[in-house]
């Protein structure tokens, strides 16, 4: 199975000819199969993280481990959503979801014929043959995420995928996106800056600090599976809440 | 009348009725308006308050042009003049097409050559039209050549541009599903561009003709633009009337034609993308 190891990884970049560190050294172990989120204020080197991890630039120090293996500087091994859909406009639904098998060699025809089921499955059931621009943005965000999920990666990284969405629609994003993790058992790392968000979604909350950014906390969210709109009314829940705002805040006092 | 309601009928709009009579009365006001222009040339030449030694008029153009079809070479000419404007047109657009693609793939190629490729679009090509006679002849392939010329570059721009505006978050994407540069070329940078070149095919076909006229005035033994040349010559304005209508028919076939190119290579799209 799959377990993640980023041990040291760390990005410092020249700016004004000053090396400025966007990401401080970091260590994480996500084990198989947990919903681990990462929560932080903006600009706290989240989504450098996660592309180190995807392999889509380099750290300047330390390494990512899959399963033991080194896949520092190698995309492909994990899938990858951002906030941004992006769903290339000129090809359908069903399309847009078998790129990813249409770059690993599968055929057009088996590609459709997998992904078909899925699309009725998740909520896209109709719209297969439309176009991006004839949906919602919550449909289009299951597009996006059905995408990664048919690139069939054990690992999944999520940048606060449902960011773009109102609060409605997010909150039936989040209980599709659980469905869909205990469907497939993958293993998820979830950056989000919003509370509510990764204490309803994960196992594991991880506090990042403001510029640079680090790990500064972990939270066990001990609550009970499956999760529900009640389990927003737990006292645990509650509890969890006001230590992770107080950890945030103080982050935002220490950053002005 | 059907716009009249029955009593308990709720009123359902329904917008597609509206578009298709605006449809409807367009074109028979653009039809009334083109006879209109015809009748108001033929009849102010008749009656002498336009002189119909420089305007000619519509009935002496289709008389005058149906005597070069039955007894002079009109039919020919315009296949000559068209044959070397497609050529031109296509080989043209595809090759700048094909041309700011290659930008895409180096860096630093895209940067040696880009001021270059600004300068040679700066170049008068018609300039060069009697340098190019001598070089290609007096035939077919010197006027292939000006449209080509007249052609390339603008596609090569155009191309280029939409290169540019590729979205690098796309590629990105691409990549964490381990797309090689390949995939990322076919999938993404192809189908971005493809609007920037079909915004410009015609512009590229209007250009494409200019090129074989002059080349055609240059020096031509064939050719719409060497039988207007000639009837200036010898002072038949009418038959320059002919050549000039010819070439209108000429350009609005060209213009369908890449209007349905259009429609091809946008099949699949979503209008306005």
């Amino acid at each position: 199975m799959s377990e993640l190891e980023i041990a040291g990884c760390s990005k410092y970049y020249k700016k004004n000819g000053e090396p400025m560190c966007a990401l401080a050294e970091t260590d994480l172990h996500v084990k198989n199969g947990r919903f681990v989120s990462i929560i932080g204020p903006s600009g706290c080197g989240k989504s450098t993280l996660f592309n180190i991890i995807a392999g889509l630039i380099r750290p300047s120090g330390g390494h990512v481990l899959l399963d033991g293996k080194d896949i520092t500087q190698e995309s492909g091994h994990v899938g990858y959503m951002l906030q941004k859909d992006l769903l290339l406009p000129w090809r359908s639904i069903l399309d847009n979801v078998i790129i990813g098998l249409e770059i690993r060699g599968v055929s057009k025809k088996q590609a459709r014929e997998r992904a078909l089921p899925m699309l009725k499955n998740y909520g896209l059931g109709g719209f297969e043959y439309d176009h991006p621009d004839a949906l919602s943005g919550g449909m289009r965000q299951r597009a996006g995420l059905i995408r990664t999920l048919l690139y069939d990666k054990d690992v999944i990284l999520l940048d606060e995928p449902f960011g773009a969405l109102d609060a409605q629609t997010r909150m039936q994003m989040q209980n599709w996106l659980l469905d869909i993790w205990k469907d497939f058992k993958k293993t998820v790392l979830f950056v989000t800056h919003d509370i509510d968000e990764a204490i309803y979604l994960s196992d594991e909350i991880h506090v990042f600090t403001h510029r640079p950014g680090r790990i500064k906390a972990t939270i066990e969210v001990d609550l009970p599976r499956p999760r529900s709109e009640k389990t927003l009314m737990n006292d645990r829940f509650l509890t969890l809440k006001k230590e992770l705002l107080l950890m945030l805040r103080e982050e935002q006092v220490s950053s002005n | 009348m059907s716009d009249q309601l029955k009593d308990n009928e709720p009123f359902i709009e329904d917008p597609s009725v509206r578009t298709t009579k605006l449809r409807r009365r367009a074109f028979v006001g653009q039809v009334l308006v083109g006879v209109i222009i015809l009748f108001l040339w033929e009849f102010l030449t008749r009656l002498g308050w336009l002189d119909s030694y420089y305007w000619s008029s519509p009935s002496t153009i289709v008389r005058t042009g149906w005597k070069a079809i039955t007894q002079g070479t009109l039919l020919q000419d315009l296949a000559y003049t068209s044959g070397s404007t497609i050529l031109g047109f296509v080989s043209g657009t595809a090759a700048g097409y094909i041309l700011g693609l290659s930008f895409w793939w180096s860096e630093l190629y895209s940067r040696i050559f880009e001021p270059y490729m600004i300068a040679f679009n700066a170049i008068p090509k018609l300039a060069l039209a009697p340098v190019l006679v001598i070089m290609f002849g007096i035939g077919f392939d010197s006027k292939v050549v000006l449209a080509f010329l007249m052609t390339i570059i603008v596609a090569a721009i155009a191309a280029c541009s939409g290169v540019q505006s590729v979205d690098r978050d796309l590629e990105k994407m691409l990549v964490s599903l381990g797309a090689k540069r390949r995939h990322v070329f076919m999938k993404v940078v192809v189908p971005t561009t493809i609007p920037w070149i079909v915004s410009i095919l015609k512009i590229n076909i209007s250009l494409a003709l200019a090129g074989t006229i002059v080349g055609e005035f240059i020096s031509s033994r064939q050719g719409i633009g060497r039988m207007i040349l000639y009837a200036g010559q010898v002072l038949n304005i009418d038959l320059v009337w002919v050549g000039v209508v010819a070439l209108s028919l000429l350009s609005i076939v060209m213009y369908l034609g890449t209007v349905w190119l259009e429609h091809v290579l946008m099949k699949g799209r979503a209008p306005k993308s």
